[in-house]
């Protein structure tokens, strides 16, 4: 099934795979961002789209700058210049809370349940535009009761697609990690967003909940969200995406289908170092080889002549 | 016999007397602050100072009308926790609480200084501004009301009855508050700050408005110890006095609506019962001899002694008395 969509009906099959190209319809698109910390640019991309409507997997080495501009696009961090839209709507500068009200929503990679508030709590925040929230307006429950009751039916039929709807009434600090991360999803899917970032969604979950988890970012595309995921395993990136961005020291280095990724040069080189695969020219190999003959001859003469001062000195 | 019964008598005089209600008031504030919302706020007797000295000056210093002394006391606590707030609120909790202790410590020696003695009285303080208040009192202010084998005078019973309700309204309030979609948010910024904003909530605004709700019962507190005292002097409003309501507050329960309270409440019951239980007993007819504990020193061996009991409830009871363990055992992890 997911093959098929990104073969046949994937409105990127028509897409060139090169760094910065354009999407015919994208949802968030990047211009010019950098981000530094000290004298270390963590992101530097000129240029990217995120198509609406697709999966599109973040990779990269440790250190890629994945995270920072998740936080970036998120206005989890400021960054130093740079544009970057959604929906043509500019997000730079906007605090967090207004880039998730636009319905730009993340999960975290260390996930984030509130330990101390109940299954049910933690889904019933994630609603948005709630009348109760308003401090003098809560001093009334008659302002907000019925729409605390919607709220509720929403999030209880969202805890049973995610089966966690057995967990309800417990607090979120006893679930599982793997328990963690299906309520971080499903807490963010009551806001009803239209671009929904994942932030590693499968670190740390034990194989068979990948599966479900897997199955239910599928289901995101399905009803028509934007998905953004970072991930390291390369199975659940071939599996799940429609288009793969490949960052490396905080540039985009490649970006492409999933299909042809692991063919790109520069992505096999950001992973495994420049030149790892090169064969060795006779040449090379004899410049080798004499640097290491030179190295022993040194070692010996220093010895000998150690040897030497040790039978001068008087005993 | 007839000695026990006089302990526990004074004793719960204190259990219900206007140093409890002073208490509770503060506590629920900073229940709402650091139970709540995660505010560590370290400066909740600046906010009860702002009340006092609100009427106080209003009405002793400006000669105006008591219940505006009141408005004003309310008005500079909301000004105060913006203050505090605007600069911190953004940054992580240990400022707010570095911040906190720091500015109610200015305050009381700014109020305490030389120069401010036309306004504040300084070392002095102000006297005179609670006539108004006690003109409303139902209860005849001179005469004596026997309750429970207390004696208590119309005028403590006014101060009572009015900072009780207080304290109820105070309750009412809060539990209607954190039963609330509000309180839902409050709770989620003490968890997770950063997963509130994800979800699109203004964890800034929220911190502010529970600031400032906590710093008004602050406030009150304040108004109440000043009316009972009949007295503001900037020296009744040490910072000790907000680790005490500290104390108060753990020991009922934090993020509990009545935790607070009844905290309050025990605590002065305590106090009281191990002041006059010690002096009975290094009385002239008591049973500890002056070398090994002399009544001069009863006034500060029952803070050691009420100190002892704080612990062996933290580690016997580390929820409160109103606490839910699991609760409390799930930061253990």
């Amino acid at each position: 099934m997911p093959a098929e969509f990104s073969m046949r009906t994937s409105p990127l099959r028509d897409v060139a795979s090169q760094v910065g190209v354009a999407k015919p319809d994208p949802a968030i698109v990047v211009d010019d961002v950098t981000r530094t910390f000290g004298g270390l640019v963590a992101v530097q991309v000129e240029h990217l789209e995120f198509q609406r409507g697709c999966i599109t997997g973040l990779i990269g080495p440790n250190g890629a700058g994945k995270t920072t501009l998740f936080n970036l696009l998120t206005g989890f961090d400021q960054a130093n210049s740079g544009r970057w839209t959604f929906d043509g709507k500019p997000l730079a500068k906007l605090p967090p809370h207004r880039v998730a009200r636009l319905g730009v929503v993340r999960t975290f990679q260390l996930t984030k349940a509130l330990s101390r508030l109940s299954v049910l709590d933690n889904m019933m925040l994630g609603a948005t535009g709630q009348r109760g929230e308003s401090m003098w307006r809560a001093l009334l429950p008659g302002m907000w009761r019925g729409q605390e009751r919607e709220v509720e039916d929403r999030a209880n039929e969202l805890l049973e697609r995610f089966k966690l709807d057995t967990k309800r009434a417990d607090f979120a600090g006893t679930l599982s990690g793997g328990q963690r991360k299906l309520l971080e999803m499903a807490r963010a899917l009551m806001s009803q967003p239209k671009v929904v970032m994942l932030d590693e969604p499968m670190a740390g979950v034990n194989p068979a909940l990948t599966q479900s988890l897997l199955e239910h970012v599928k289901d995101l595309r399905e009803q028509g969200m934007t998905v953004v995921f970072v991930e390291h395993d390369m199975d659940v990136v071939r599996d799940i995406s429609d288009w793969v961005v490949v960052m490396a020291a905080g540039k985009v280095i490649a970006e492409s289908p999933p299909e042809s990724i692991s063919h790109n040069k520069e992505v096999v080189d950001a992973y495994l170092g420049a030149h790892h695969d090169a064969p060795l020219t006779v040449e090379e190999e004899d410049k080798v080889l004499a640097e290491a003959e030179a190295v022993i001859r040194a070692e010996r003469a220093a010895q000998a002549e150690a040897l030497d001062a040790a039978a001068r000195e008087p005993l | 016999m007839q000695q026990v019964l006089d302990v526990l008598i004074i004793s719960t005089k204190a259990f219900f007397g206007p140093l409890a209600v002073f208490y509770a008031l503060m506590a629920i504030g900073l229940n709402v602050h650091f139970g709540y919302t995660g505010l560590l706020n370290f400066g909740q007797i600046g906010f009860a100072m702002l009340g006092g000295f609100g009427i106080a000056i209003s009405v002793t210093t400006y000669g105006l009308p008591f219940a505006v002394g009141v408005l004003v006391g309310l008005l500079a606590a909301v000004l105060f926790a913006l203050l505090l707030g605007l600069p911190t609120l953004r940054l992580r909790a240990d400022y707010l609480a570095i911040v906190t202790i720091a500015a109610a410590e200015i305050l009381r020696l700014l109020f305490r200084s030389v120069s401010a003695t036309p306004i504040t009285g300084a070392t002095r303080g102000l006297s005179g501004f609670s006539g108004d208040f006690y003109a409303l009192s139902p209860f005849e202010t001179s005469a004596r009301y026997t309750i429970l084998g207390a004696r208590w005078s119309g005028r403590e019973l006014w101060v009572v009855s009015v900072g009780w309700t207080l304290v109820a309204l105070g309750c009412l309030a809060v539990w209607l508050l954190m039963r609330s979609p509000w309180g839902r948010v409050i709770k989620a910024i003490r968890e997770d700050e950063d997963a509130a904003r994800s979800l699109g909530k203004n964890v800034y605004a929220y911190k502010m408005q529970s600031l400032i709700l906590g710093g008004i019962f602050g406030a009150l507190g304040g108004m109440i110890y000043a009316l009972a005292t009949s007295s503001a002097n900037p020296d009744q409003y040490q910072s000790a006095n907000t680790f005490l309501a500290y104390a108060a507050l753990i020991l009922g329960g934090t993020a509990r609506v009545l935790g607070p309270v009844i905290g309050a409440m025990i605590f002065w019951f305590l106090l009281a019962f191990t002041e006059s239980g010690l002096v009975e007993l290094t009385g002239a007819d008591g049973i500890i001899p002056p070398e090994i504990l002399s009544s001069t020193d009863v006034a500060q061996i029952r803070f050691v002694l009420v100190g002892l009991g704080l612990m062996t409830l933290l580690i016997f009871r580390p929820q409160g008395i109103f606490g839910d363990r699991r609760e409390v055992m799930l930061d253990a992890r």
